[in-house]
């Protein structure tokens, strides 16, 4: 069972690129599915199976992708949507994270609030947003409330299995060993449920990216990568769309390769130390 | 304190907090100090709920809900579950779609959802194209791990007893990759629902309970909202406990992983 674990988490097998040639080899195998899919959305295109405005060919979507980018709209977009991804996600791992210790360490806390995230947990988040939007109106208060409401169970229930978890003979012996609670949390449980306290924020996080384009069509606030694409279609702007969304996977692609890589990275070690 | 009496106060604990928090919503709900249409009462919500149920428009709503995520799903599981394998056990396969998969993957589905309506209009298709889409990567993705991580002692095994492809293929490497295909569809699942009411909502059609919470809010109609959110919560909770939970326990049984929680 042990070795299934390990090669799932640690993802792409190894292959050998220490030669040039290996390393080019590499690099095409990667490009090469991108223009065969390229070259058949340039020959859709051409070929005017669908109206023109609907499916632009590449390089009209290239053009407005540059003249966006020049002009600092699509800049503009995307300071917005990363400030409140970050503040939605800030919100979320505070409270996520506070609840879910609190959960693992009091059975008393643990009786009271799990009822009340099993029910509000496994609602849609979008569901939410309506009534997010009465309550708080339209905008950015909405907006950061419920991208940090819906990540933030996926924090709670990570932090609180990783808390359980932190093994009990840990804990005993560092209660022999005369470690107050102060200490005991700071340095046996803390360290213990770190690996799941992680994958839980991993996991919110991504939660977050994924609620937070909708919500922005939704809350009609000004600026937003949402908010671009939504509106670029009440003017049949397919181009200005397309180039939105090669934003949206730029950036989430950036927050898997350089964010949470690096923490599953971190976590298989901490797993690897744990295990042995 | 035996485990009967720590489950009975359990038991207790969570009826008190559930009772408690209703308590409190009621009584703001009741102060006044916000508009009843916004924060309707409890009872004003059951209400509401079951006089949308007895006249059949939430049963409808839900219909139409169910039959476009279970479409989608089921169309992502086809697709999905050939391509995973496919891809675990082909080299070249693995190079061309591997790429492609981890670029379309980080964009959210809900960000397709404009261009979908402008290419397939309003309603089913464009539903049941977004659920597909959301649905799908877990989906691949699982059960290419699945299969990846098959025991090569296994497959060594049984090709060292005279097994041919064929039965290597049905009685080794899909039991074996089994577990991972279960969690795939779980996962499948609930990114679909997220994804079918996200969908509903912006793409608004006539039915679905995703465009019933959509739709209360420009009549500020809140116990129709907090009714729908109830059924979308009640059907989500069903299948995550009740088809995938039982599904999930038989594998994570088998597995010998269960672990069993501290008092």
């Amino acid at each position: 069972m042990q070795d299934a674990v390990t090669i799932t988490v640690t993802g792409a097998p190894e292959r050998p690129a220490s030669s040039a040639s290996n390393r080019l080899r590499l690099i095409w195998r990667n490009v090469f599915p991108f223009l065969v899919v390229g070259g058949i959305w340039e020959i859709v295109a051409w070929a005017s199976v669908f109206p023109h405005r609907l499916f632009p060919p590449l390089e009209e979507v290239a053009a407005s992708f540059v003249q966006l980018t020049l002009s600092g709209i699509l800049l503009h977009h995307t300071i917005e949507t990363v400030l409140r991804l970050l503040s939605g996600f800030a919100l979320a791992a505070i409270f996520g994270v506070s609840i879910g210790v609190l959960m693992g360490r009091s059975r008393r806390a643990e009786d009271i609030l799990l009822p009340l995230v099993s029910i509000f947990a496994p609602i849609p988040g979008l569901a939410y947003a309506p009534l997010f939007l009465l309550w708080f109106g339209l905008g950015n208060v909405s907006a950061v409330l419920l991208v940090g409401f819906v990540s933030m169970f996926a924090i709670i229930f990570n932090s609180w299995t990783g808390v359980k978890a932190v093994k009990e003979i840990w804990v005993r012996s560092a209660q022999s060993m005369g470690a107050d609670d102060r200490r005991l949390f700071s340095h046996v449980i803390l360290p213990g449920a770190l690996p799941y306290i992680l994958t839980g924020l991993r996991l919110g996080l991504a939660q977050a990216w994924r609620i937070l384009v909708a919500v922005e069509m939704l809350a009609a606030v000004p600026w937003g990568l949402g908010w671009l694409i939504f509106g670029a279609r009440k003017f049949l702007n397919t181009d200005v769309m397309l180039a939105g969304i090669v934003v949206i996977a730029i950036i989430g692609l950036m927050l898997e390769k350089l964010v949470f890589q690096k923490i599953e990275n971190y976590t298989v070690v901490r797993w690897g130390m744990i295990t042995s | 304190m035996t485990p009967n009496g720590q489950r009975t106060r359990t038991l207790i604990r969570g009826a008190l907090s559930l009772a408690a928090t209703a308590a409190l919503y009621e009584a703001v709900a009741r102060s006044g100090f916000f508009p009843a249409v916004l924060l309707p009462t409890i009872p004003t919500v059951a209400q509401t709920l079951f006089a949308m149920i007895a006249d059949g428009s939430m049963i409808e709503h839900a219909a139409f809900t169910l039959y476009r995520v279970l479409f989608g799903f089921a169309l992502a599981v086809v697709v999905g579950l050939p391509l995973g394998i496919l891809m675990a056990r082909f080299q070249r396969i693995e190079n061309f779609f591997l790429p492609l998969i981890s670029a379309l993957m980080p964009i959210p589905s809900f960000a397709l959802v404009p261009l979908f309506m402008l290419w397939f209009g309003i309603g089913n298709l464009t539903t049941i194209l977004i659920v597909l889409y959301a649905a799908t990567f877990p989906m691949v993705f699982n059960t290419w791990s699945g299969v990846r991580s098959v025991n090569p002692l296994w497959l060594r095994a049984a090709g060292a007893m005279g097994a041919d492809e064929n039965s290597l293929f049905w009685k080794v490497i899909i039991p074996g990759a089994s577990p991972f295909i279960i969690t795939g569809m779980r996962q499948a699942f609930l990114r679909s629902w997220i994804a079918v009411v996200g969908a509903e909502m912006i793409a608004a059609s006539d039915w679905g309970l995703g465009w019933v919470i959509f739709d209360a809010k420009e009549f500020l109609n809140a116990d129709i909202m907090l009714a729908a959110l109830i059924v979308i919560g009640g059907i989500g909770f069903a299948f995550e406990r009740l088809v995938f939970g039982s599904l999930e326990r038989a594998t994570v049984q088998r597995w010998g992983m269960s672990r069993v929680a501290k008092g």
